[in-house]
């Protein structure tokens, strides 16, 4: 029997911000992307526990799991439960993916834990921090908590969530976090 | 910088996050492997590039991914409407035979 | 040093000091002092040199408009800006400051013999000179154009500061913080909407700043305005930016603004941005940006100490400081009245007032004279004196020949306004000319802006104040009062210009184009006022012409005998002054240029000493060189052992999409030139993937995980734009599929194991799969166990040897790596990088999509004809591939290439040809797409595409290159292992 392999994390020790805005790397967590049209979503918003948004922009919460409208068939679904570090993670979106094959309506489920990492900007200079690269508006009467999108940072693809009034979570694929994560750090800097 | 008002996010958005995606409204060909090469030469390489008014589609492709499609004069740059991909080619909003009703869209 | 600072007058603090040297020597210079005042306060006037005749100039103006005194401003020597509007620039302690354009001093310029050489240097000058030989203009006429062009000069060091960008939105945009632009953001704030006020100056205030005869709701204009600003910063919804120029108005009220956030401090903290790029999507924009005072088109009306009427007043009544001891007043306006008035009241004698009106305003007219001033109607100034300073004007009663010589140190002229419509002619409105006064104004908007105020000719006060209070949105009760309504103003050459060729009369100053030059222009044929521009340059330098385009027009017009609606003017454009580099750059510099993608094995490659190539924005392994070796022998080892053992490649940056749906085999149908149904699940197939013109567009493994999905993968490079055009068709031609498509490039970690001992490395590390040939053969893929972590394992090989594709999760990349990599080395196996990828890959004819191919080779023009479904009825190419064009025969064909002299290696590139002899231009064959030296068929291999090159096999072609010509031979392209039994193991 082989030894198991250890995770190795792509923001391993990323630290930055400054007084007004606090930049961390998010815990791992498991992800999936969920594809399906309209008449699927029922199925998969019991299936899933958490009900799938329909609006555009908005995400929706139940316990650790949160399903983000990315479009109008497209969600980005978290789970943010306690991850062994040892555990990879895909077990718990297999499950995510499990359940959803279960309700037997057509849908895409694929699992996005790794490809995806994610940082944590908090803080009253949040928003101000992410329009040093976000081309949206995140006053709090266009972009409310609970608010989503998929958008640019800089030169790279984005999902942002906001999670509180001073909260944001920045999801990007796992190669672009260090851009992320410095330009963060910069605009953070130059406030 | 362009304002572009998404039919599927019904939002105004950064140009930035789009990409033009060429002209509207041409239909691949349903028997494509039969058809003339005039027929193909018509349908792939001949475009209008007008200087006015033009259906064009775009791709909302760093927001929600969908093409969609646009009425845009090219010479002001201004949308006068958006629509979801797959509806018929929409008339100029203002002109008479415009039914804004048949449109899950919105100006921009 | 005589001090012109004025005890009493101004607003600067006498106490709190800054120290500047200018061109060596020092001065003093109060805090809120522009370089301009602070050098004005040491009756400093000459600051620089004018561009082509290099005349002495000094400062003009009190604004964004100077075109004459540009310095360059330095903290240090990477810290150092040339062509710095010295109206513009506030004085810091310790600012380095020199002039430009002159040598060996700014008294003395050697170039000045351009001013004698004049007439040499009319307009098209350089057009008509340097026309011929045409072999000088390189070696001769460029460099040294060059080295007399231009102002400043550049920097040569990086520049050490760092420069912020910010998005920002709001719902009114107010554009010039004076008595309008005040009253609009105070009107839009209190309906509660969010409102960012901008202005260029440090303070707010705008012509509030030096028109003390102002009034508003009972108190001095200024003092006004400075409430104003305490009242909207302590508003939440207000965002008010000063020492911010709105530079550009874009399409849908996008506005470029600039913010100057140190330039104005001694010592700046290190982490500030030195400037900070706004890009603001504003629902509304007002305009409130005023309007700029023309000069007078006279005889020598540029020597220093002849400026703006209202820049001294500016530089009086704000900044304390008298332009001069003995002033005259040349105008056309009223507005220079006030000049003189404030002036006199502050001791400062006044010589005469000059008129070029028979019948000025009243007012202002018995006001002056009143104070004992001599007011001459109906006369002009027709000539200066002074060398680097004006000593005297020469004044003539219009049309009399009779003059008078009136001795001054300074002399203050106006020809009136000219409303600034720079950000509304940029935001694509149309303007119309407003003939009584001899103006452009706003007319059509084609955004949803306003304008108020005297950039939307606005001229009454209390008019102004209601019109920009309702611009706003709300109602502010504001009211205000001026002490003299002002009248006149003139465009054009004034009496004085001359029509004598030998005059100079300045249009535009920062270019030296003078009314001659214009009329010139037009009598050897421009008669477009675009044409005019260029031929002349009149309102091409970096000012834009904001003094000079209307009396350019104006002359033009006179010229031509046309109205000057009919001869037009010219389109604005952004910027409204210059942006730094370093601004429209921002963040995007050093790391944060372009995102630098590395892998998950990234750091575990650098451990095992890999150099890294850049592909697209990937980091890849290039190849691994132990100590002692080059490339070449890195790359030929690893080629070797690969064959002979094995070799590890990180293989991650390949494009990977998940395709998943009951329509997913039927997509891929379609998206591909193969077939898909009858693909097994735990199969893989190779796929090439054409556009609708048949030509080859990507091509990569397809493994079927299920029924329902697939696992497609696509080249490094292609990965986004393969997902691009399948969703491209998903959406729009066929929508009623059910299949989704997922980039899964980054979920995963790849991680190939290729050669004779590939399995054995692996097999111990996978659990839940028998890896035998007999139940895991090539094309297969599985998903199972790596160490404990769920993976998927294909059974694919780009080298012709056993090969095995690891995937697993990304974070366990790396350990996964070393696990394999720890069982190699034991095995005496080695890491591979991207060149012996290429290597391998070729010694077996498989080719790159991107550089064996280029967009204009089909499948069977690759030799990969096989690939293209028979049965099938549709997929994107099918039609295209029935062009004439593409079924014709003599199409170039990838075949091999082996050179007559194995040892020679061909260049990649380099053109074919059947006959050597051929006289030139030969008949060119076709090229080499891929070129390298085989260390395991111990000669050099090659891929070209050549015309009919399949039917040439055995033939010997030519390539020749600069010092010689390559024979080689047409073969085929598998040159190893030709029977292909290796890759089953």
């Amino acid at each position: 029997m082989a030894d198991l392999a250890i995770r190795t994390l792509p923001l391993a020790g990323a630290h930055g911000g400054s007084a007004s805005v606090r930049l961390e790397p998010a815990q791992p967590a498991r992800r999936i992307s969920l594809r399906a049209g309209a008449e699927a979503v029922a199925a998969l918003s019991t299936a899933l526990g958490v009900n799938l948004p329909t609006e555009p922009r908005t995400s929706a919460s139940n316990d650790s799991r949160t399903a983000l409208w990315l479009g109008p068939d497209e969600w980005l679904v978290i789970d943010e439960g306690a991850v062994d570090l040892n555990d990879s993670g895909t077990g718990v979106a297999n499950g995510l993916i499990n359940a959803a094959a279960g309700t037997g309506v057509a849908h895409s489920a694929t699992d996005v834990s790794h490809r995806n990492t994610a940082i944590l900007v908090s803080g009253p200079a949040a928003a101000d921090v992410l329009n040093g690269g976000c081309p949206l508006d995140l006053s709090l009467k266009a972009f409310r908590v609970g608010a989503c999108a998929r958008t640019l940072f800089g030169k790279i693809e984005v999902v942002l969530l906001r999670t509180g009034e001073q909260n944001f979570r920045l999801e990007c694929w796992r190669s672009f976090s260090e851009y992320a994560f410095g330009l963060l750090r910069q605009s953070a800097e130059d406030l | 910088m362009l304002l572009i008002h998404c039919p599927y996010c019904r939002d105004d958005r950064s140009e930035l996050e789009f990409r033009w995606a060429g002209e509207a409204h041409i239909a691949r060909p349903e028997q494509i492997s039969e058809i003339s090469d005039e027929a193909f030469s018509e349908y792939f390489f001949m475009r209008d590039n007008t200087k006015g008014i033009a259906w064009e589609r775009w791709r909302h492709i760093h927001g929600c991914g969908r093409f969609f499609n646009a009425i845009r004069d090219t010479v002001s740059d201004k949308f006068l409407l958006t629509y979801k991909a797959g509806l018929p080619r929409q008339p100029v909003p203002g002109t008479e035979t415009a039914g804004v009703e048949t449109v899950e869209g919105g100006a921009a | 040093m005589t001090s012109y600072r004025i005890k009493g007058a101004g607003r600067l603090t006498p106490a709190r000091t800054a120290r500047f040297t200018f061109d060596g020597k020092i001065y003093t210079a109060l805090e809120g002092d522009t370089v301009a005042s602070a050098l004005l306060a040491n009756g400093v006037h000459l600051m620089g040199r004018s561009f082509k005749y290099h005349r002495p100039r000094g400062i003009l103006s009190a604004g964004a408009e100077e075109p004459n005194a540009l310095l360059d401003v330095a903290r240090d020597a990477a810290r150092r800006q040339p062509n710095v509007r010295a109206s513009v620039q506030e004085v810091f302690d310790g600012a380095i400051i020199q002039s430009q354009n002159r040598w060996p001093t700014l008294g003395f310029d050697i170039s000045s013999i351009n001013n004698l050489l004049s007439p040499f240097f009319a307009a098209g000058f350089y057009y008509k000179t340097f026309m011929w030989p045409r072999e000088a203009w390189a070696k001769l006429y460029e460099p040294i154009i060059r080295r007399a062009a231009g102002l400043g000069v550049a920097p040569k060091e990086e520049d050490p500061d760092h420069y912020a960008n910010r998005f920002a939105h709001c719902d009114v945009l107010v554009a010039g913080a004076g008595a309008a632009g005040l009253t609009a953001a105070l009107s839009a704030a209190e309906t509660g909407a969010s409102v960012i006020l901008v202005d260029e100056r440090a303070e707010v205030g705008g012509a509030l700043l030096f028109d003390t005869s102002v009034t508003i709701n009972g108190q001095s204009g200024y003092d006004w305005a400075q409430g104003v600003l305490v009242k909207l910063a302590a508003m939440p919804n207000v965002r008010v930016l000063t020492r911010t120029t709105v530079f550009g108005y874009y399409n849908h009220n996008f506005i470029g603004l600039v913010e100057r956030v140190t330039d104005h401090m001694p010592r700046p903290d290190k982490l500030l941005p030195r400037e900070r790029l706004w890009q603001v999507r504003a629902k509304k924009v007002v305009l409130a940006t005023g309007a700029i005072e023309r000069h007078m088109v006279f005889a020598n009306n540029d020597r220093p100490g002849i400026l703006l009427a209202s820049a001294a007043r500016m530089y009086l009544n704000h900044y304390g400081v008298a332009v001069g001891s003995r002033i005259g007043v040349y105008t056309a306006h009223d507005s220079a009245y006030e000049a003189a008035i404030d002036l006199k009241k502050a001791g400062v004698e006044i010589a005469a007032i000059v008129d070029c009106r028979a019948k000025p305003g009243d007012a202002v007219v018995s006001a002056a004279r009143n104070l004992g001033i001599e007011v001459l109607t109906g006369y002009s100034v027709i000539d200066t004196a002074g060398r680097l300073r004006i000593s005297s004007m020469t004044v003539a009663r219009n049309s009399s020949t009779n003059h008078r010589k009136i001795a001054v140190d300074a002399l203050l002229m106006s020809g009136g306004w000219t409303p600034s419509v720079h950000l509304f002619s940029q935001s694509r409105g149309k303007l119309k000319f407003d003939a009584e006064n001899q103006r452009f104004l706003p007319n059509i908007y084609a955004e949803n802006s306003i304008s108020v105020g005297a950039c939307n000719g606005t001229d009454d006060l209390n008019a102004l104040l209601t019109e920009a209070s309702a611009a706003g949105g709300g109602s502010v009760s504001v009211s205000g009062d001026s002490a003299f309504t002002w009248t006149g103003g003139m465009i054009g050459a004034a009496e004085g210009a001359g029509k004598d060729t030998t005059v100079k009369a300045f249009v535009d100053f920062q270019h030296d184009v003078t009314a001659k030059d214009i009329r010139l222009a037009v009598r050897e044929g421009m008669h477009s006022i675009e044409h005019i521009k260029r031929f002349t340059t009149n309102g091409m330098a970096s000012d834009q012409g904001k003094l000079s385009n209307m009396h350019g027009l104006a002359i033009a017009a006179e010229v031509l005998g046309k109205e000057i609606p009919q001869v037009g003017l010219t389109t604005f454009r952004a910027p409204y002054t210059p942006v730094t580099y370093g601004t429209l750059i921002a963040h995007s510099r050093g790391d944060l240029f372009d995102p630098a993608r590395k892998t998950p094995l990234h750091a575990e490659l650098t451990k095992a000493g890999a150099e890294f190539e850049d592909v697209g924005n990937w980091k890849r392994a290039w190849y691994f060189p132990r100590r002692g070796e080059d490339m070449h022998a890195a790359v030929n080892r690893e080629c070797r052992t690969a064959r002979e053992v094995a070799g590890i490649f990180d293989a991650s940056t390949l494009g990977k999409i998940e395709v998943v749906g009951p329509d997913a085999a039927k997509f891929l149908n379609l998206m591909y030139t193969n077939a898909w149904d009858n693909l097994k699940p735990g199969k893989c197939r190779y796929g090439i993937m054409t556009r609708e013109d048949g030509f080859v567009y990507d091509d990569g493994v397809v493994g079927r995980l299920a029924e329902d999905r697939f696992h497609v993968t696509t080249t490094t490079g292609g990965a986004p734009r393969v997902l691009h055009h399948m969703e491209d068709y998903l959406h729009t031609e066929f929508p009623d599929l059910k299949v989704w498509l997922t980039s899964t490039t980054e979920q995963w970690a790849v991680i190939a194991v290729q050669g004779p001992k590939a399995r054995e490395i692996i097999e111990p590390l996978v659990e839940g799969l028998d890896l035998s040939s007999e139940a895991f053969p090539h094309m297969s893929v599985a998903e199972c166990t790596v160490m404990g972590v769920p993976a998927r394992l294909f059974r694919v090989s780009f080298t012709g040897e056993v090969g095995y594709e690891v995937n697993v999760p990304a974070d366990y990349g790396a350990s996964v790596w070393k696990a394999i990599w720890e069982r190699g080395e034991a095995l005496g196996a080695c890491l591979y990088g991207t060149e012996t990828m290429h290597v391998l890959r070729a010694e077996k004819g498989y080719i790159i999509v991107g550089q064996d191919t280029d967009g204009t080779v089909t499948p069977d023009d690759a030799g990969y004809g096989w690939a293209v479904s028979k049965k099938k009825t549709d997929f994107v190419g099918i039609r295209g591939l029935k062009r004439p064009d593409l079924m014709r025969s003599g199409r170039k064909q990838l075949v091999g290439l082996l050179t007559a002299d194995p040892l020679e290696v061909l260049e990649e590139g380099g053109q074919i040809v059947a006959d050597p002899n051929e006289p030139k231009p030969m008949t060119m064959l076709g090229h080499v797409t891929s070129a390298y030296w085989s260390e395991n068929l111990g000669r050099s291999i090659a891929i070209a595409l050549v015309a009919d090159g399949r039917a040439r096999m055995g033939q010997t072609v030519y390539i020749p290159m600069k010092d010689k010509t390559i024979a080689a031979t047409v073969s085929d392209m598998v040159f190893f292992d030709k029977e292909g039994g290796r890759i089953h193991g």
